[in-house]
């Protein structure tokens, strides 16, 4: 039979269930910025094209360091 | 506190193939989030794909080619004719004794080849629906949100010209 984890562990779990679900909410924001971007580049106007590279970097930066986050609150609950 | 996590002493299929039940639920987090944060790099490649392209994108040069007698062409009637290349299809509709406009036959949203319609005086997508203004090309109906693409149309004398193409209608 399966023990109920210990409570440090819950919460870990409730912590990496939340960055989670930041990293999910930034990707579809930087799906549609992608979509956005592409239109715009289609129909001619490139000056925003710029500000959607860097926006979009730094939804990645952003994915990227909860990633780290999730990593390392995955690492002290487990005592890896 | 470390950025990153210290590199574990435990080989690493032990690290992912826990014996601890309670420990699926972390390595299958821990598993999601990698993939989503790829496919954010990704989307990121995306976004510097595009801006790599319009940096090399250069203001094209089109050519100056007779396309129809506007005699042949009645008021409220339409011609296709290729412009630039002979895969672009385009289509001309004579607004009025003097007036003459052409645009993209391909729909900007999933380039379906869009007709003339006298009932609704618009240019309609059969795909999905869509509808293009007559004026300036701007989408009026349907999923397409850019503009048809307007071909620049000259007139001397019978003779009408293509000479350009004007991405925003």
């Amino acid at each position: 039979m399966r023990q109920p984890p210990p409570l440090g562990q819950k919460k870990g779990l409730t912590a990496i269930d939340a960055a989670m679900a930041l990293i999910v909410i930034l990707l579809l924001v930087q799906i549609w910025l992608v979509m956005a971007t592409l239109e715009t580049y289609l129909a001619g106007h490139y000056e925003s094209v710029a500000a959607g590279a860097i926006i979009s970097g730094m939804i990645f930066l952003a994915c990227f360091g909860l990633y780290l986050f999730i990593e390392r609150m995955d690492a002290e609950v487990r005592k890896r | 506190m470390t950025l990153f996590r210290k590199p574990s002493p435990e080989p690493l299929w032990r690290d992912e193939f826990s014996v601890y039940s309670a420990d699926e639920k972390y390595v299958s987090r821990r598993q999601f989030s990698k993939f989503l944060v790829l496919t954010s790099l990704g989307m990121f490649a995306g976004n510097l794909w595009i801006l790599v392209r319009s940096w090399f994108s250069r203001e094209p040069r089109f050519p100056v080619t007779a396309i129809a007698h506007a005699e042949e062409i009645p008021i409220g009637g339409v011609k296709l004719f290729p412009y630039p290349t002979p895969q672009d299809q385009c289509i001309l509709l004579r607004t009025g004794a003097d007036t003459f406009v052409a645009y993209s036959q391909k729909c900007t949203h999933l380039s379906c080849a869009v007709f003339y319609s006298s009932a609704a005086n618009r240019l309609e997508c059969p795909c999905h629906n869509g509808a293009f203004s007559i004026q300036d090309g701007a989408p009026v109906q349907g999923p397409p949100r850019r503009a048809l693409p307007r071909i620049t149309i000259a007139r001397k004398g019978d003779l009408l010209f293509a000479s350009g193409v004007q991405l925003e209608g």
